[in-house]
C-alpha cells in the first residue's frame, strides 16, 4: 500500500510540473521561433517539392547568419507528404500537437493543401500555402487563417487572354486534360471567354496519361480556329506540342504555367518552339529591367539557390517557397515578444494579412482581410520558347 | 467529317491501337499459359523506355543496340519476376499469384522512381528515324508511328509462326489449351511458365521502346498502358495473339474516331465512355457465346 502511495504521489508531481511547464510556455527572448513546413519532397510532385526544401534549407541559413529574426533563431521543421493528402494531414497535426510550430507553409500541391483546411482553421494556426487552386483562400471568409503565393490559374488565364486580345486573336480551341488542374482551368477559359471578346470555337479534353492528343487536335483543325490554348501538366503539353507539329498545324500554342521547367522542353524539343506560356518572371530574370521591383529579389534568390545547388536548377516552385517563407518571417519581425504560443499564431496571422507591396519571386503582393494572395496584376511574364530558351514577350 | 479528317483519325488510332496490342500481347499469353493475369504487364513497357533512354542518354550506346539491350534486360528481369515472385509461391491460388503481380508493380515503379539520374521527370528518347511527319492522302503520320505500327505487325506475325511452327511454341499452347494433358505428355508447366513471362516482358519492353519517342515515358506511365492493354486482351478474349492484336487496333480507332464524331453538346470527354460501351458490348456478346460453348463441351 505504501508503495502505491509513493508512486502515486510521484506521478502527481510528474503531472504537476508537466501541466506548469505547459503553462509557461511563452517566447523568451533568445528562444527560439519554430516554423513548419510540409512539402512533396517525394512522390509525383518531388520536381515541385524538393526545389521548395531547398529554398527554405537556404534561407534558414542566411537568416541566422545574420542573426536570426529580432535575436531569435528560425528553426523550420520540413516533413515530407510523399504527395499523399493523408500523410499531409498527419503530418500537420505532428507540426501543430507535437512539434507546437507558430505557422506553417506548404503544402506543395493542391489537393493536399485543401484536404487541411479544416485541420488548418480548427487548430488556428495561420499557414502559407505553395499550391495554386484558388479554393485554397476563397472564400476568403472561411479560410481566415490560410494564405498562399503561388499565381492561381485566373491569374494566368487573364494574362493569356489579354495577350490574345492584344494581338486581335478572336476564335480559338482549347484542349484540357480531365484531372482537377485541367478541368479546373478549363472552367476558368469557358467562364472567362466572352469579357476577352474571345469565341472558342472547339472545347476538347484528354485524360491524364493519355500517350497521344491527335484526335483531338484533328478536331481542332477542322475548325477555323487561330490560336489553341492548352490547359494541362508539362507532360501532356508536350505531346500536344509534338502532335500539332506532327499534323503540321501552324496556329500558335499557349500552354498553361505548368509547363515552366525544362523537362517540357527537352521532352517537346524542336515543337517546344514557339510555345507561349504565363509564368513567374524567375525564369527571365536577366529580361527583367532594372526599375521592375521583383528585380532585386529575383536576382539575389537565383544566384544563391545556383550557388548552392548548381546552375540552372532554380525553378519557379521554389520561389513559391521562398514567398511563402518570407511573408512568416516578416510577420514574425513585426511580433511582439513574450507572447504565449496562441497569441503568437494569432499576432502572426494579423502580421501577414497587413503585408503590403512585398515583392517576392512569384510577385507584388498586398494580403487584406479579403484578399490571402494578393498578387498585383503584371506579376506574370507572358514567355515564348525561341530556340529552346525562355524569352519576354513585352 | 471530311475524309481527309477520317483518314487522319483513322491513323491516329491504328498508331494508339498497336500501342494497346502490343501491351495487351503479354497479358494474353501469361494468361493463356498461366491463368494469371500479369498487372505488372504495364511496367514491363515503361522499364523497356526508360532503359533506352538512359542507355542513350546516361551511358552513351548508340541507338540500335541500346534498344535491343534494353529489351534484353526488360526480358531478364521477367526472368528474374518469375522465378523469384510467382514460382516460389506457385502453391497458391491464381488469386493470390496476380495479387503478387500487382505488388510486382508497385515495386517496379517504386525503383525506377529511384535510379534513374532523372528521378520523376519525365523523358523523351530520340525518334528512331527523324520527326518530321509524312504526308500521306491528305493525312499525316509522325515516323515513329509507321514504326509502331510496322513493330506490332512483325511482332504479331512473329508470335503468331512461333507458336505454330515450333516445338516449343506448340508446346505452350499446349500449356494453353490443358495444362494438365501437356503434363501428362511431358511438357514441364513451370518451364512454359518461365517462357511465357519472358515472352510477355519482352513485348512490353519492345512496345516501350517503340512508343517512348511519341509518347515520352516515366516511373508512372505503366499503370495506364497496362490498363489499356488489359482492355485490348478483355477484347480480344485473352485467347490468341491475333484476337489480341485485333482487339487493341479496334479500341484505338474506336476511341479516336469517338473525338471525331460531332456530339453536339457532348465533347471529346466522352470518348472514354464510348470505348468501354463497345467493350462491355462486346465483352457482353462474347460471354453469351463463351456460356453456348461451356454447354456444348
Amino acid at each position: 500500500m505504501r508503495k502505491y502511495l509513493k508512486s502515486s504521489v510521484i506521478l502527481v508531481l510528474v503531472v504537476a510540473m508537466l501541466a506548469i511547464g505547459g503553462m509557461n510556455c511563452t517566447q523568451a527572448p533568445s528562444d527560439v521561433y519554430k516554423v513548419g513546413a510540409v512539402f512533396d519532397i517525394t512522390g509525383p510532385a518531388s520536381n515541385l517539392g524538393v526545389p521548395e526544401k531547398q529554398t527554405v534549407a537556404m534561407m534558414v541559413n542566411q537568416i541566422n547568419e545574420a542573426g536570426g529574426i529580432n535575436g531569435h533563431p528560425l528553426e523550420v521543421i520540413v516533413y515530407d507528404t510523399e504527395g499523399d493528402a493523408d500523410k499531409t494531414a498527419m503530418m500537420v497535426n505532428r507540426l501543430i500537437e507535437q512539434d507546437e510550430v507558430l505557422a506553417i507553409i506548404g503544402p506543395t500541391r493542391s489537393g493536399s493543401s485543401l484536404a487541411i483546411i479544416d485541420t488548418i482553421t480548427t487548430a488556428e494556426i495561420p499557414q502559407v500555402s505553395c499550391a495554386a487552386a484558388i479554393g485554397i483562400v476563397e472564400p476568403v471568409e472561411e479560410r481566415y487563417w490560410i494564405f498562399k503565393t503561388p499565381q492561381t490559374d485566373k491569374e494566368a488565364i487573364t494574362e493569356i487572354y489579354t495577350y490574345l486580345q492584344g494581338a486581335n486573336v478572336t476564335d480559338i480551341a482549347i484542349v484540357s486534360d480531365t484531372s482537377g488542374f485541367g478541368a479546373a482551368g478549363r472552367d476558368i477559359l469557358l467562364a472567362d471567354a466572352a469579357d476577352y471578346g474571345i469565341t472558342i470555337l472547339d472545347d476538347q479534353t484528354f485524360d491524364s496519361g493519355d500517350t497521344s492528343m491527335l484526335s483531338q487536335l484533328t478536331h481542332i483543325s477542322g475548325t477555323d480556329a487561330e490560336a489553341v490554348v492548352c490547359w494541362s501538366t508539362d507532360k501532356e503539353s508536350a505531346i500536344v506540342a509534338q502532335d500539332m507539329q506532327t499534323l503540321h498545324m501552324d496556329i500558335p500554342l499557349f500552354c498553361s504555367h505548368g509547363i515552366a521547367n525544362m523537362a517540357f522542353i527537352d521532352a517537346a524539343g524542336d515543337a517546344a518552339n514557339g510555345v507561349i506560356f504565363p509564368a513567374g518572371k524567375l525564369l527571365i530574370v536577366d529580361e527583367v529591367p532594372a526599375s521592375d521591383p521583383q528585380k532585386e529579389v529575383l536576382t539575389n534568390y537565383r544566384d544563391d539557390f545556383e550557388a548552392l545547388y548548381g546552375e540552372g536548377t532554380i525553378s519557379t516552385f521554389g520561389g513559391h517557397a521562398y514567398d511563402a517563407l518570407s511573408v512568416v518571417v516578416m510577420a514574425l519581425e513585426q511580433m511582439d515578444e513574450g507572447l504565449d504560443i496562441t497569441e503568437a499564431r494569432t499576432a502572426i496571422r494579423d502580421g501577414i494579412e497587413q503585408i503590403t507591396d512585398f515583392a517576392g519571386t512569384g510577385g507584388v503582393f498586398t494580403m487584406s482581410p479579403t484578399n490571402h494572395l494578393g498578387m498585383a496584376p503584371g506579376s506574370l511574364a507572358m514567355i515564348e520558347i525561341v530556340d529552346g530558351e525562355w524569352t519576354w514577350l513585352q | 467529317m471530311s475524309a481527309d479528317q477520317f483518314l487522319q483519325y483513322l491513323i491516329s488510332g491504328l498508331t494508339i491501337g498497336s500501342i494497346y496490342a502490343l501491351v495487351g500481347l503479354g497479358f494474353t499469353i501469361i494468361y493463356a499459359v498461366t491463368r494469371i493475369i500479369n498487372f505488372a504487364q504495364g511496367e514491363f513497357v515503361m522499364l523497356g523506355g526508360m532503359l533506352s533512354f538512359y542507355l542513350i542518354s546516361s551511358v552513351g550506346v548508340p541507338l540500335a543496340p541500346a534498344l535491343i539491350l534494353s529489351v534484353l534486360i526488360a526480358a531478364m528481369i521477367g526472368a528474374i519476376m518469375y522465378t523469384l515472385a510467382i514460382r516460389t509461391a506457385r502453391r497458391a491460388s491464381v488469386i493470390s499469384l496476380i495479387i503478387i503481380t500487382i505488388g510486382a508493380a508497385v515495386f517496379f515503379r517504386g525503383i525506377a522512381g529511384e535510379v534513374f539520374p532523372w528521378g520523376v521527370d519525365f523523358v523523351r528518347p530520340p525518334y528512331f528515324t527523324g520527326g518530321e511527319s509524312i504526308s500521306f492522302l491528305g493525312a499525316y503520320i509522325h515516323p515513329q508511328a509507321l514504326w509502331i505500327i510496322g513493330t506490332t505487325l512483325v511482332v504479331t506475325v512473329l508470335l503468331h509462326l512461333f507458336l505454330s511452327y515450333t516445338m516449343v511454341g506448340k508446346a505452350l499452347k499446349a500449356c494453353a489449351i490443358s495444362p494438365v494433358a501437356a503434363g501428362m505428355v511431358g511438357i514441364d508447366a513451370r518451364a512454359m511458365a518461365l517462357i511465357a513471362f519472358v515472352l510477355a516482358a519482352t513485348f512490353g519492353a519492345i512496345g516501350g521502346v517503340v512508343m517512348a519517342p511519341l509518347t515520352l515515358t516515366s516511373y508512372n506511365v505503366g499503370f495506364m498502358l497496362g490498363l489499356k492493354g488489359f482492355v485490348a486482351a478483355s477484347i480480344g478474349g485473352f485467347k490468341s495473339p491475333i484476337a489480341t492484336v485485333i482487339g487493341g487496333l479496334t479500341l484505338g480507332i474506336v476511341m479516336s474516331l469517338a473525338v471525331g464524331v460531332d456530339w453536339g453538346p457532348f465533347s471529346s470527354a466522352y470518348k472514354d465512355a464510348i470505348a468501354m460501351i463497345v467493350l462491355l458490348l462486346i465483352l457482353l456478346i462474347r460471354s453469351g457465346r463463351l456460356a453456348e460453348e461451356e454447354r456444348a463441351s
